[in-house]
């Protein structure tokens, strides 16, 4: 949010980005699994000035009992952000943008996590936005795919999330907060690695058919980094530093 | 028995090839895929994964510890450490000729005690049904309850019954493993007691560690000396 800076060069003469990346550069992320002792599972990514915690509780009985359904679980997501999360204090009451947020993550956690074997019962998601700077959503689906896993709840894969765009007429991976506000398009993807399965993809912005490829290549590529680095995150958990 | 083992996390490739996939794996075209952070197990003609971590979830035929939390006038409802809560008809208690006005359920168990009891009977569509009518089944009058995490059950049982025996050996102490990860811990010697349990405490910490039994034994050995 805030006023828009004029004199902002999302991409300079050198293929610089605003904030010194390359192009095909993602920012610095840190996955941990874990942290939080009262959830089933848990897990904390800072992606770059995102930091996001996320702890997961179930499969557990369904309150209220009407929600629960006798051939599946559910999943209930619940996408916050703490009113100090950006520069202006957030209202903590769930807004319409977090309600969507909770919704779509939701719906990309779903074709992984294999609710099917606990009937009657819920996986919660707890998603809580510490400090936000462009594509949360992203950082937070992947998260929340790391304290699933830690949970013990069964995936057919993780989901790894990073969102691509278009900038200064250039195809970038993972949009920051300046490139989101004054680019051209942001386009976050979900991506289940070992399945080769999309399961988020949003679109805010105008591409050309040619371009919208580009961006799905770019933004699948980003997804594979993350993911390798969810993988590292619930190794170091789980099997120290051992052989893999 | 030896067979490659590895560590996996959901979505892992164990391998491709015509097995049979078993426990916490899918079988996705020829790939085989885990669906759980544990350790892949690869036999003849079948694959299976040992989950690390996750809720107990009643299996038939499992001896599980529960804890009365409720009554009815024909049933008792035990807490099994599970997203599912244990039901135990009366007449399981009373025998047959269980009468609703004659018989008083609170007489026999009251809310809170602790129950070794046998899963009868599970299936998707109901609560797992508990029967306590078996030899070594029933009421327990005297332990502590020991809570670990239910996937580290195989491993605080060992090899063959390993590991336990270790640890009953050392401290004298009679151990009941429920498969839900609540284990009872009964001693007629304090300092048995606080050594069996603190054992219990480190093979559920260091479950992934390897060759855990000496480092028990270490533990156990130690602590007589001093």
């Amino acid at each position: 949010m805030g006023g828009r800076d004029t004199t902002l060069v999302l991409l300079d003469e050198n293929g610089i980005r605003c904030d010194g990346r390359k192009v095909d550069e993602p920012r610095r992320i840190m996955i941990k699994a874990g942290g939080l002792k009262n959830a089933d599972g848990s897990a904390y990514i800072e992606f770059g000035d995102n930091k996001i915690l996320v702890g997961v509780f179930g499969p557990r009985d369904v309150h209220p009992k009407h929600m629960s359904n006798t051939d599946t679980g559910i999943l209930r997501v619940r996408y916050h952000m703490e009113p100090f999360s950006v520069t202006e204090r957030k209202n903590p009451a769930p807004s319409r943008r977090e309600i969507e947020i909770s919704k779509v993550i939701k719906e990309a956690l779903e074709p992984a996590v294999m609710l099917d074997k606990f009937p009657r019962t819920a996986v919660d998601v707890f998603i809580e936005v510490l400090q936000a700077d462009g594509g949360t959503r992203c950082a937070a689906l992947s998260a929340a795919s790391v304290a699933l896993a830690d949970a013990g709840i069964p995936m057919r894969d993780m989901v790894a999330a990073c969102a691509a765009g278009k900038a200064a007429d250039t195809i970038i991976l993972d949009v920051n907060n300046e490139e989101d506000q004054a680019g051209q398009a942001d386009m976050p993807i979900g991506y289940m690695p070992s399945l080769e399965k999309i399961t988020l993809l949003q679109l805010d912005g105008v591409l050309t058919p040619a371009e919208y490829k580009k961006c799905v290549e770019t933004g699948i590529h980003g997804c594979k980094i993350v993911y390798e680095l969810q993988k590292k995150a619930l190794t170091e958990k789980y099997f120290g530093n051992g052989e893999k | 028995m030896e067979n490659k083992r590895k560590y996996v996390i959901p979505g892992d490739v164990i391998t491709t090839g015509p097995y049979r996939p078993e426990q916490n794996v899918i079988l996705d075209g020829n790939k085989i895929i885990s669906t759980a952070i544990g350790i892949s197990e690869i036999y003849d003609d079948s694959i299976k994964v040992i989950p690390l971590t996750g809720k107990y979830i009643p299996k038939i035929d499992d001896l599980v510890i529960g804890k009365v939390v409720s009554h009815t006038s024909l049933s008792w409802e035990l807490d099994i450490n599970s997203c599912y809560v244990g039901f135990l008809p009366a007449q399981d208690v009373f025998g047959r000729d269980f009468s609703a006005h004659a018989d008083e359920l609170s007489s026999k168990l009251k809310s809170g005690d602790l129950v070794a009891a046998r899963i009868a009977n599970f299936d998707r569509t109901r609560d797992p049904l508990v029967t306590i009518a078996d030899r070594d089944l029933g009421k327990i009058d005297s332990g502590h309850l020991v809570k670990i995490s239910p996937s580290k059950v195989p491993r605080l049982i060992g090899k063959r019954g390993t590991m336990i025996q270790t640890i009953e050996m050392a401290t004298g102490a009679a151990i009941t493993i429920g498969q839900n990860g609540w284990v009872v811990v009964s001693c007629e010697t304090p300092e048995g007691l606080l050594k069996a349990k603190k054992a219990i405490q480190m093979v559920d910490e260091k479950a992934h560690v390897a060759n855990l039994t000496d480092q028990v034994k270490e533990m156990l050995e130690s602590k007589g000396e001093s």
